[in-house]
């Protein structure tokens, strides 16, 4: 399966013709071929899955390893062993006398997140038959989720960086396609297109960063090259820099980092399980990955090893911050988990950036879990609790009582996003703290812990508002039926136990063992693990959850602090800072995009009417009087016979045609021609 | 089939003229018959095309199917016709696409009618289109180019919108003015070097001319070719000429004819006077970068569908004249990749534009709105066609823009390299800027809700001409952007071979 797995990504894009041309008239509108197709993937996943595991295991000689889970066997120690990946491809153009291939490359991260990302997708699939019942487009939604799952997947196997632009930006297209689903409603096609965009502007960094490192790697596309050519820094360290700088901006843009992380949050105008999907377990993750996949080009482009701060550390730690300062004032349920995926983000960006590879990849990896379930667990609650509201203060409050399945999980996915011991997020995100600290990087260590605090209180007032207190909303709210509580609770299995895949303590580090490449990757810091840093994280969580408690309950019970904003100034600005979304918005759309499409358009289109054309209409009238003249002096009677013939056939232009047939046009060609022929037989004669 | 090499493009070549003489013959109220010979006489060339294809010896750089016979003694001018992997996949594009327009005119004949007229002309320009992509002598090749603009602009005075006789009149003389300095190097170029013969005139690469008359021989072709893209400053008579033109002379104008000017860069101006192309590739490349910003911000100020699409070929145009600036075969294969793809691409904007504006009167984009929900399919044919326009990666128009923004990193030797990574990073912005005017415009005229003014209207779905002249063109999209070795692995070793003087 190692060998064949290219079928994976093709079995959606199967589905996807199929449901294009037969979902209409099938039972269930199609739904059934998507349900299908993502399951087998996902099987064929497991498949390639353990035969990588069996692939690393062999090659280091822990042979039933693989039973033998959880009992802590070590092992890669002693000497280096080297795993290489499994690379196939067929020639896909050919261009100035070279081959360039696409292709697979199968290794622990490919295999990561063909996991992930067919599991996370045949879930949401699932889901979504019941969330989407009845939908307007459920046929092309599906449609939708499959080409968007083709598209995911072939950008997880790229074996070169051209295919995994293409993956890139068709995961791109899917994303608009699903946040416009409703595209009668205006702010939803503007949602729409702000994404496309937002992630384009993002990409003029990539095509650049791929382009440069293209010619930095000595003409080639392809990954492995490329980190080999980067930890050699062929061509010398500028080149990899410019590289990685570029490509950083592609990863700001796809994945929501400051500062054009601003897409992100309108894009919950999507349905929930789109949410769900792209917008928080897979697509947005594309940009993490990347940076994982051509890891060696930021390793040296931004000296990582050295320590101190760099501009890729430096990004993420400021998106964890600014993504869960906007958390706390948001009113609708699916902002308060976009803002939360930004911040989770930043997280991942900075663990690359601080040299935690292996944290940050482990983190995407819980992360898809947690976070996928938060976002079902909304839309569970607004498809049987709030009547399609995702107004926490207004619809929802004492939801716990009506829906216990959706209830219990969610609480399980906000424990392991705050990182509480033992879920899945204490210990990725424990994880990537700890080697920051190690790696030189303290600042960025304490980043991370006030944003686990940050994170720890406002999932508190979420969970509050919407499961605590008395129901505000109307109707009778009810648990969802099967297809939707079943996919929450197996997300909430993984949400609990997969961060024991590399519990350390225990001795557990498969995540090193199994994902890590060995080959043509540069040495990254494997931390111990601190107790003392691990309690700190928790004990900074608990608190937070504990003021959160206090504040927002204490605020619901005896308006205590209600209207602080208002008397207090300084907490008023920053509320409206906050409510504004630090005013980045107003930049973008009022000013850059407005702009452009404003005044500056308005500008060239009026140099085009009145200068550009100006010039022309001045050179024809000009002309037209120097015609004339020469009309005077030449005979006039030069009429085309053939021009005549066609021109009889269409009596009705009999207008415009007695404009040529009197000799208007003959006139014009006549006059160039001579002037042809003057300034040939000028030429001639005077060489 | 021997005799199949030397008849095979002079049959493709001239069967749509023959077409044309026998539709002249046929009375004007026989509209059937009209319609058919005009069908049969594109498909039949269509046939040959697909023929030579079989034919073709891909492993060949080279021409193939060459005839070389005297034809005007006098000045040395032979009948000299040959085709290479550059020609090809225009010649083939150009007969797709023409066939396409006669089916799509089927029951589509804009006002005033007059069917036997219509199609004469569309033969006609089929005959010259074809015809300068196979020539191999300057005389011929300026015949087939000068040919093409006469039925093109009767086709816009008389089929063409309100503002048809200043646009048409504008179209003509713009181009005529730049063939006219085209011919004048023409001749220059064979009073010093005599002879008119392409494949000569390449092997001598500029021969012993001096630097200064070179420099001058180019700007005079440079002008030629340049209107005919258009390029910035040069392409004013674009969107007046698109606007005002009939559906089917848009999709002409869009996917052939501008396709002469770039064609004739890469087959006539860089091989023949190499240095002087070195010499002028800075400035070539500057106003190719200035076009696809400038055309992207003409799209913005625009509110009418056809002229926005008519702006976007100047923008798109500019990348393809990027990929030609940098000298580079990489380039020059994204070129020839990009000239195809903006040629399915846009000529399928063209015609959805104008079925848009058969069903609802009007191009204003601010009155049309949620076209998905009264014509879906056509909604998302046109939803689908502004992904591929910008340039969408799975989807033609990816591979005419990425490798030309990837040539500019490292353009041919002698190239300012410093000159042409700056290009680069403008045509990446262009990309981002081509993003919102389509987007914006699919925003506009597909989402949202239907006005009150066409509320009531009966809008029929695609229907049955529209869907055969379109699949083709679709898949084809489709195709070449999932693998685009289709043109790629047929133009490499063609662009190596003429462009050898620029050392690959």
């Amino acid at each position: 399966m190692l060998d064949l797995a290219w079928i994976i990504p093709v079995i959606p894009a199967v589905s996807f013709v199929l449901i294009l041309l037969f979902g209409k008239r099938m039972p269930r509108g199609g739904s059934e071929i998507g349900v299908a197709a993502l399951a087998a993937a996902f099987v064929l996943s497991c498949l390639t899955a353990y035969q990588w595991i069996q692939r690393v295991e062999d090659a280091t000689g822990a042979h039933g390893a693989l039973s033998a889970f959880g009992r802590g066997l070590r092992a890669s120690t002693g000497e280096e062993v080297v795993v290489h990946p499994v690379v196939h491809g067929f020639t896909w153009f050919q261009s100035g006398g070279m081959k360039f291939q696409a292709g697979i490359q199968i290794d622990g991260l490919s295999v990561l997140l063909l996991f992930v990302v067919t599991l996370v997708s045949l879930l949401v699939h699932i889901y979504s038959t019941a969330y989407l019942a009845g939908d307007r487009r459920y046929t092309h939604y599906f449609a939708a989720l499959s080409l968007f799952t083709t598209s995911m997947l072939t950008l997880v196997v790229a074996h070169n960086t051209l295919q995994l632009l293409v993956g890139w930006e068709l995961v791109g297209l899917c994303s608009f396609m699903l946040i416009g689903h409703w595209w009668e409603e205006q702010p939803n096609s503007d949602a729409a297109l702000k994404a496309f965009f937002t992630t384009r502007t993002g990409d003029i960094g990539l095509m650049i960063g791929i382009i440069v490192a293209f010619f930095a790697a000595g003409q080639t596309f392809d990954i492995v090259a490329t980190n080999q050519a980067a930890l050699e820094v062929a061509g010398g360290h500028t080149i990899w820099l410019v590289a990685a700088s570029c490509l950083l901006i592609g990863i700001i843009g796809k994945s929501g980092q400051f500062p054009l992380h601003t897409w992100l949050p309108d894009a919950m105008a999507g349905p929930t399980p789109v949410s769900a999907l792209i917008h928080a377990a897979t697509m947005v993750v594309a940009g993490v990955y990347l940076g994982a996949r051509v890891y060696p080009v930021f390793w040296e482009g931004f000296s990582i090893s050295a320590g101190g701060v760099n501009a890729m550390a430096l990004i993420g730690g400021i998106t964890i911050i600014i993504g869960a300062l906007l958390a706390f004032v948001q009113d609708d349920i699916k902002k308060v988990l976009a803002y939360s995926t930004i911040s989770q983000l930043g997280y991942m960006v900075m663990g690359l950036g601080v040299g935690a590879w292996t944290a940050a990849v482990f983190h995407l990896f819980t992360h898809a879990f947690f976070k996928a379930l938060l976002f079902l667990g909304a839309g569970s609650v607004s498809h049987s609790g709030s009547h399609h509201s995702f107004d926490m203060k207004r619809d929802m409050g004492g939801l716990r009582r009506y829906m216990p399945t959706t209830f219990w999980t969610f609480m399980i996915a906000t424990a392991a996003l705050c990182g509480i011991f033992p879920f899945a997020g204490f210990w990725s995100k424990d994880e990537i703290l700890v080697t920051a600290g190690q790696g030189g990087f303290t600042f960025f260590l304490w980043v991370g812990l006030v944003g686990a605090a940050l994170t720890a209180a406002y999932m508190t007032r979420c969970v509050y508002l919407t499961f605590f207190g008395e129901f505000r909303g109307h109707g009778e709210p009810h648990e969802s039926p099967r297809a939707i509580t079943v996919p929450l609770v197996v997300l909430a299995v993984f949400s609990a136990l997969a961060g024991l895949l590399n519990a350390v303590p225990f001795g557990i580090e498969k995540f090193k063992e199994w994902v890590e490449p060995t080959f043509a990757f540069p040495h990254v810091v494997h931390p111990d693990f601190s107790y003392a840093w691990a309690s700190v994280s928790v004990i900074a969580a608990l608190a937070a959850i504990a003021a959160a408690v206090f504040w927002f309950v204490r605020e619901e019970q005896l308006g205590a602090l209600r209207g602080l904003t208002g008397r207090n100034r300084a907490a008023g600005a920053a509320y409206t800072f906050l409510e504004n979304k630090y005013y980045l918005d107003h930049l973008y759309t009022g000013v850059v995009v407005g702009s452009i499409k404003g005044p500056i358009a308005r500008a060239a289109y009026w140099v085009n009417q009145n200068v550009i054309d100006g010039v022309l209409n001045g050179t024809a009238y000009l002309a037209r009087r120097a015609a004339r003249f020469t009309y005077d002096v030449l005979d006039q009677g030069v009429v085309d016979g053939a021009v005549n013939g066609i021109a009889a056939q269409t009596g009705e232009a009999g207008g415009l045609l007695r404009s040529v047939q009197s000799g208007r046009i003959q006139r014009y060609a006549l006059l160039l021609f001579a002037a042809v022929g003057v300034l040939s037989l000028g030429l001639y004669v005077f060489n | 089939m021997n005799w199949f090499d030397s008849w095979a493009l002079t049959l493709a070549v001239f069967i749509p003229l023959v077409g044309m003489a026998v539709v002249l013959f046929i009375p004007r109220d026989e509209e059937t018959a009209l319609k058919t010979t005009a069908l049969v006489a594109t498909a039949a060339s269509l046939a040959v095309g697909i023929a030579i294809l079989f034919r073709f010896d891909y492993d060949k750089s080279g021409l193939q199917m060459v005839v070389d016979k005297p034809w005007i003694d006098v000045i040395h001018s032979r009948y000299h016709v040959g085709i290479d992997g550059i020609s090809l996949p225009l010649l083939l594009m150009t007969m797709v696409v023409t066939v396409g327009c006669v089916v799509y005119s089927w029951n589509h004949f804009p006002h005033p009618h007059n069917p036997k007229a219509f199609l004469a002309l569309t033969l006609l320009l089929e005959t010259g289109m074809l015809g300068t992509f196979v020539a191999q002598d300057l005389i011929l090749f300026f015949i087939f180019f000068e040919v093409v603009l006469l039925p093109m602009y009767f086709m816009i005075a008389v089929w063409g919108g309100p503002r048809r006789e200043y646009a048409s009149l504008k179209f003509f003389l713009f181009t005529l003015f730049g063939s006219a300095l085209m011919l004048l190097s023409f001749l220059a170029l064979y009073w010093k070097l005599g002879t008119f013969d392409i494949v000569a005139l390449t092997e001598l690469g500029g021969g012993e001319l001096v630097r200064s008359t070179q420099m001058l021989i180019f700007a005079g072709m440079f002008v030629g070719f340049a209107i005919k893209v258009p390029m910035f400053p040069f392409h004013t008579w674009l969107p007046d000429a698109h606007t005002e033109a009939p559906t089917v002379g848009s999709v002409l104008l869009a996917a052939v004819l501008l396709k002469l000017g770039t064609y004739g860069f890469v087959r006539i101006a860089l091989p023949v006077l190499p240095d002087a192309a070195r010499e002028w590739a800075p400035w070539i490349g500057l106003l190719a970068v200035i076009g696809i910003i400038y055309g992207a911000l003409g799209c913005l100020a625009q509110h009418d569908m056809k002229r926005l699409i008519a702006f976007s070929s100047v923008a798109h145009m500019g990348f393809v004249m990027l990929g030609i600036a940098t000298l580079t075969t990489f380039g020059i294969n994204a070129a020839i990749f990009g000239m195809v793809a903006h040629g399915l691409i846009t000529g399928m904007l063209f015609f959805v534009a104008g079925s848009i504006q058969e069903r609802y009167e009007t191009r204003e984009m601010s009155r049309l709105g949620g076209l998905l929900t009264q014509a879906p399919r056509l909604g998302w044919i046109f939803g689908f066609l502004c992904m591929a326009s910008l340039g969408l990666p799975g989807l033609a128009g990816f591979w005419g823009e990425f490798p030309a923004i990837l040539s500019s990193y490292n353009p041919a030797a002698g190239v300012s390299e410093v000159t042409f990574r700056a290009y680069m990073v403008v045509a990446a912005i262009g990309t981002v800027l081509a993003a919102g005017y389509l987007l914006w415009m699919l925003q506009r005229v597909a989402f949202g809700t239907v006005k009150d003014e066409f509320k009531d209207l009966h809008v029929h779905d695609v229907h049955v001409p529209e869907w055969i002249a379109w699949i083709p063109l679709i898949l084809l999209i489709v195709a070449l952007g999932i693998y685009p070795n289709l043109i790629f692995r047929v133009t490499d070793g063609s662009v190596g071979h003429v462009l050898r003087a620029f050392g690959g």
